[in-house]
């Protein structure tokens, strides 16, 4: 054997261990777009059937089981609101969070340290967690308090409802408010406040004017994450606010509301007769999904016009 | 709040026969600047005149730049800064607790090495300070942003597109933008951090003739480590290295007669 051979030898090695790495990394990707596609395959190959505008627009009357009479329109207008509730909570006190974070907090202050601990830790609780802290704080604590203010002790607030199940979804989903708009924030130019700050501007006319602007589209990621994570939890609103069944649509914010992921869980496992549910169960399941969809493209529909006004070179 | 009163600005015919520069606008007196430990400014003493261009050069890291953000207060910004001695502005000192820094900044303006246009059209760039400052009336922020445009020698380039994107500027342009926006709220001092070190020579020499008109009506103190720039374009010229006041002294002179070595070292290019 001669000495090219050996250089042969090893760039064969280093061929096939590239070959190896390529198909390895492309195979678990193509995995994940395997799963995803049979998903959705199957939830709209047997959904699609089942699914009729009398469905979506019924209030079901008696048997939420009977595939002829019964509706989803209860589930998702319930989902609807919590979720559009929800924003409204989590995205304020989220983004103003983060702006005490980023632009006031002293970054080496052990307080600061512990908030920012504090937020990690909370995006790691389970979701039921959340669910039991919702029924412990908002529903015994703050709402029986309220009846008592406002109501001599007779039930209003305090028990499950519409107002309470999006508050703790808030309170699941700030972690992920906080964090885009943070990220958001710190991509900020600093020499975009600076020259702020230059003309005179104060700290807080600057974030007003030049920095908050600068990170909306960041902020609003931030906002499609949480309502992504939102629309499909049931966990948290089991203890919170969901009904098996009602018989009307929700009026108020202390009434308790059908839910379309929790209308999932109910068919497939209340179900007396399964293969005569299965249609309506999928066709629950092709709402959900197209809801959350829906949701997640109008809220970057909304960021696109944005990034595109603040670029536009017109 | 207390106002620090800065002295107007004489027209020029009144200062006829006076050499230029001889009234001290800014006085410096026994400055030293600390980052936490290590001490970045070493009691520098120096007089600034009015309605001239002041050139602060020297090598890298010699504190030129922390001086010129101790005039306008924005090393405020930065934790950790401990300053001694003072800084005069018009015989008050800026330093001094009831003096009002926003105030302060409205009257020295400063424009950044990197042009920083906001993300706005042109119009609310130049428009941006004068909105800061309480003016509404939409005739007098049209007036006042097209005369500054015009002293910063832009309009023409922008007249018709006012209300497009500053950010499709180019690189010249943004920097002429950012002096018409410094210019607008009508300082009386502008500091300029290496205004020209990121354009091309063209548009350096327009930044640089800008420079000589905006000396009629604004005191000017430039950074620059372009040594034929300061040559050009300053009056007077202090050479900086590691923290400290080298020399201070008119540009012709610093530049063929100075009166250290390392002074002469580092203008000729000699500097190691």
């Amino acid at each position: 054997m001669s000495a090219p051979a050996t250089i042969d030898f090893r760039s064969k090695v280093f061929r096939y261990g590239s070959f190896f790495f390529t198909g390895l990394t492309g195979a678990a990707t193509y995995l994940i777009l395997a799963i995803l596609a049979v998903i959705l395959v199957n939830v709209v190959l047997h959904g699609w059937p089942g699914l009729s505008w009398r469905f979506v627009s019924t209030i079901p009357k008696k048997d939420i089981f009977d595939p002829a009479t019964t509706g989803i329109l209860p589930m998702i207008v319930g989902t609807s609101i919590r979720v559009i509730l929800m924003t409204n909570f989590v995205v304020p006190v989220g983004v103003i969070t983060a702006v005490y974070l980023t632009e006031y907090a002293p970054n080496t202050s052990w307080l600061t340290q512990i908030i920012r601990a504090a937020v990690n830790n909370l995006a790691g609780v389970p979701s039921v967690v959340f669910g039991l802290f919702g029924l412990g704080f908002f529903i015994n604590f703050v709402g029986k308090n309220l009846d008592w203010v406002l109501h001599n002790g007779q039930k209003a607030w305090g028990q499950p409802s519409l107002i309470w199940a999006s508050l703790t979804l808030a309170v699941m989903t700030l972690p992920v408010v906080i964090v885009a708009t943070e990220e958001a924030l710190k991509a900020v130019p600093p020499g975009l406040r600076e020259a702020s700050l230059a003309l005179g501007a104060t700290k807080l006319e600057t974030i007003l004017k030049i920095v908050l602007p600068q990170a909306l589209p960041g902020i609003l990621t931030g906002g499609i994450l949480a309502v992504s994570r939102a629309a499909g939890e049931v966990a948290p609103i089991l203890f919170t606010g969901v009904a098996y069944y009602m018989s009307s649509l929700p009026t108020h914010l202390t009434d308790q509301f059908m839910d379309l992921g929790y209308h999932v869980f109910v068919l497939s496992t209340q179900s007396p007769n399964i293969d005569r549910t299965q249609p309506i169960l999928y066709a629950t399941v092709l709402v959900l999904l197209i809801l959350t969809f829906a949701l997640n493209i109008v809220a970057i529909l909304i960021r696109s016009n944005m990034r595109r006004k603040m670029r536009s070179l017109h | 709040m207390p106002d620090i009163s800065l002295p107007k600005i004489v027209p020029t015919e009144q200062k006829t026969g006076e050499p230029a520069g001889r009234q001290p606008l800014i006085t410096v007196d026994q400055l030293s600047l600390y980052y936490g430990a290590s001490k970045a400014l070493k009691n520098i003493s120096l007089s600034l005149g009015e309605r001239v261009v002041t050139a602060f050069i020297g090598p890298s890291g010699c504190g030129k730049s922390t001086l010129l953000r101790c005039l306008n207060r924005m090393n405020d910004l930065i934790d950790n800064v401990r300053i001694e001695g003072a800084v005069k502005i018009g015989g008050h000192d800026i330093y001094s607790p009831e003096v009002d820094v926003i105030e302060l900044r409205k009257r020295v303006g400063m424009v950044f090495q990197k042009s920083n246009p906001f993300p706005k059209s042109i119009f609310e760039n130049v428009a941006y300070g004068l909105r800061l400052h309480g003016v509404k009336n939409k005739s007098t922020l049209e007036t006042a942003v097209e005369e500054s445009l015009r002293n910063a020698a832009l309009w023409d380039e922008v007249k018709d597109r006012l209300h497009a994107s500053a950010l499709g500027l180019s690189g010249g342009q943004q920097q002429r933008l950012c002096i018409a926006r410094a210019i607008a709220i009508k300082p009386e001092i502008i500091l300029m951090d290496e205004p020209a070190s990121a354009l091309d020579p063209i548009a350096t020499a327009r930044v640089e003739e800008l420079i000589l008109e905006l000396k009629k009506d604004f005191t000017i103190v430039i950074v620059t480590h372009n040594m034929q720039q300061a040559a050009r374009i300053s009056d007077y010229t202090a050479f900086f290295y590691i923290g400290e006041l080298v020399e201070f002294d008119g540009t012709t002179k610093i530049f063929t007669n100075p009166a250290r070595k390392q002074t002469e070292d580092y203008v000729t290019g000699r500097f190691g």
